[in-house]
């Protein structure tokens, strides 16, 4: 194994692995933060009293955790060009193939997996609030919104924070398929790499333990909000 | 939408399951195996042992399942020479091998979590009993502590199962054709992704369906003992599935 090639600078590829680093950060705080979205529109259409929303979002969550997210990619990649493409046909009138952005792309897939999981979790955290607790801020007169953000939803988040920062976790694994599409992200830098140098078991040992850096950190972090968060 | 490419496109998807399914198969069992092991190893109370299966634990779930592969099948050609040596290269050159070796170290990562978690539940008192009958240790271990520790860790070892049908669609990174390999040739064959993830996602629904019933049977019939007596019958009924992923890290 030649370690200089790790190293910054024209010789080593340190530079453009760093840099896919933050583009693979960049993509799953953006998928997470979709994924919360998506979560929170999940859950509450599978608490809601309507039996249709409950369908829509029992469906969205069965679908989505029990497919592949690579199957989900492929969907959203040639699904996006091609959405895409007909309706600059049929609006704008412009012919000829467009290209959904891969980061977009990306995130949209991540996003809308990790969100099924998201949906499950918050769903599992309004359920464990003490109904005794909803029922005393009826008392008091809350209306329903005053309700949910005063006190459902402050709770609710304590009992929430490790499955999220769980997914939290996932979103950052789950990028790495990006670059099965093509974005520059770290796996893909590292695969660059790999290709030219002709030394892969280097850059991918390399590019895992950037990845297992990047999950450490949001476990050290969720452990830290956790144990703030029981201290109040 | 296309009915027609919906019904003509079910031919060619279900010929990947058989593909899907031996991963699966060989990951889960080869993974079950090792993670038994490992579970072992972070229990043996002999930090030379068990440092190194924390570490592996550690850095299996927290790296993406894809890189693993990669490093298995691309990466092993760094040392084709030395592979070549040992004759160990016409494996490593093979993507079958290379996908079934990194699904097994990975589920061995997550399994020997949630059979670790089985080990732990198992009662002391238990033990001692067996030790006052004069069991060996391994005999204490084969006829009390694993069939506990496996009936309490069935529904966490059912997420893996399905987790992992679903992560050998990782596979066809690698030229495996299984389920979501065909689907990526048809959709651009077709240009109809919509149509063929309908078909591809509804056969893995249905695998995980039939994983997800077998897993119950099986939890059933472990846990016979407990419904003679029926208010322990009910206390113990078949734990959803969909409440344990909660918890449950997932690839």
């Amino acid at each position: 194994m030649n370690l200089q090639l790790l190293s910054f600078g024209p010789q080593g590829w340190a530079d453009e692995l760093l840099h896919g680093l933050a583009v693979t950060a960049a993509t799953s705080g953006a998928a997470f933060v979709l994924a919360l979205l998506f979560g929170a529109l999940g859950a509450a259409s599978k608490l809601s009293g309507s039996w249709p929303l409950r369908a829509l979002g029992q469906g969205y969550t069965t679908v989505f955790r029990g497919v592949p997210e690579l199957l989900v990619l492929y969907l959203v990649f040639f699904g996006g060009d091609m959405l895409l493409s007909a309706v600059a046909q049929t609006v704008f009138g412009v012919g000829g193939g467009f290209k959904t952005p891969v980061f977009a792309v990306g995130v949209l897939a991540i996003g809308i997996c990790a969100g099924a999981y998201c949906a499950e979790v918050m769903r599992g955290a309004a359920l464990a609030v003490p109904r005794g607790v909803l029922e005393a801020a009826d008392s008091l007169g809350l209306t329903r919104w005053q309700r949910f953000r005063l006190v459902l939803a402050p709770i609710a988040l304590r009992i929430a924070l490790p499955g999220l920062g769980n997914i939290l976790q996932i979103t950052i694994k789950e990028s790495a398929l990006i670059s099965v599409v093509g974005l520059a992200e770290l796996l893909r830098q590292a695969a660059v790499a790999a290709g030219s140098t002709r030394q892969p078991f280097t850059f991918y040992i390399a590019a895992a333990f950037l990845f297992y850096a990047l999950t450490l950190l949001i476990q050290v972090g969720t452990r830290r909000v956790e144990r703030r968060m029981r201290r109040a | 939408m296309d009915l027609g490419l919906i019904a003509s496109s079910i031919g060619p998807l279900a010929s990947g399951v058989p593909t899907t399914l031996a991963l699966a198969a060989a990951a889960l069992g080869i993974g079950f195996v090792l993670a038994v092991l490992i579970a072992l190893g972070r229990r043996s109370g002999v930090i030379l042992v068990e440092a190194p299966c924390r570490f592996f634990v550690s850095f299996m779930r927290s790296t993406p399942l894809l890189v693993q592969i990669f490093i298995v099948y691309y990466g092993s050609g760094q040392f084709a020479a030395e592979l070549r040596a040992w004759g160990l290269w016409p494996y490593f050159r093979d993507p079958w091998f290379c996908a079934i070796l990194a699904l097994s170290l990975n589920s061995a990562a997550y399994g020997s979590e949630i059979i670790r978690g089985g080990l732990d539940s198992v009662d002391r008192g238990l033990k001692e009993a067996g030790l006052s009958l004069g069991l060996t240790r391994m005999k204490l271990f084969v006829l009390i502590e694993f069939p506990l520790a496996i009936r309490q860790a069935l529904p966490g070892y059912g997420n893996e199962v399905i987790s992992m049908i679903k992560a050998t669609a990782l596979a066809s990174t690698i030229t495996i054709v299984e389920i979501t390999g065909v689907a990526r040739n048809l959709i651009s064959e077709t240009f109809r992704p919509l149509e063929i993830f309908i078909v591809a996602g509804g056969l893995y629904l249905v695998l995980n369906a039939l994983a997800a019933f077998a897993i119950a049977t099986l939890e059933r019939r472990l846990a016979r003992h407990r419904q003679a007596d029926p208010a322990a019958g009910k206390a113990t009924k078949a734990r959803p599935l969909a409440a344990a992923t909660l918890t449950e890290p997932v690839r």
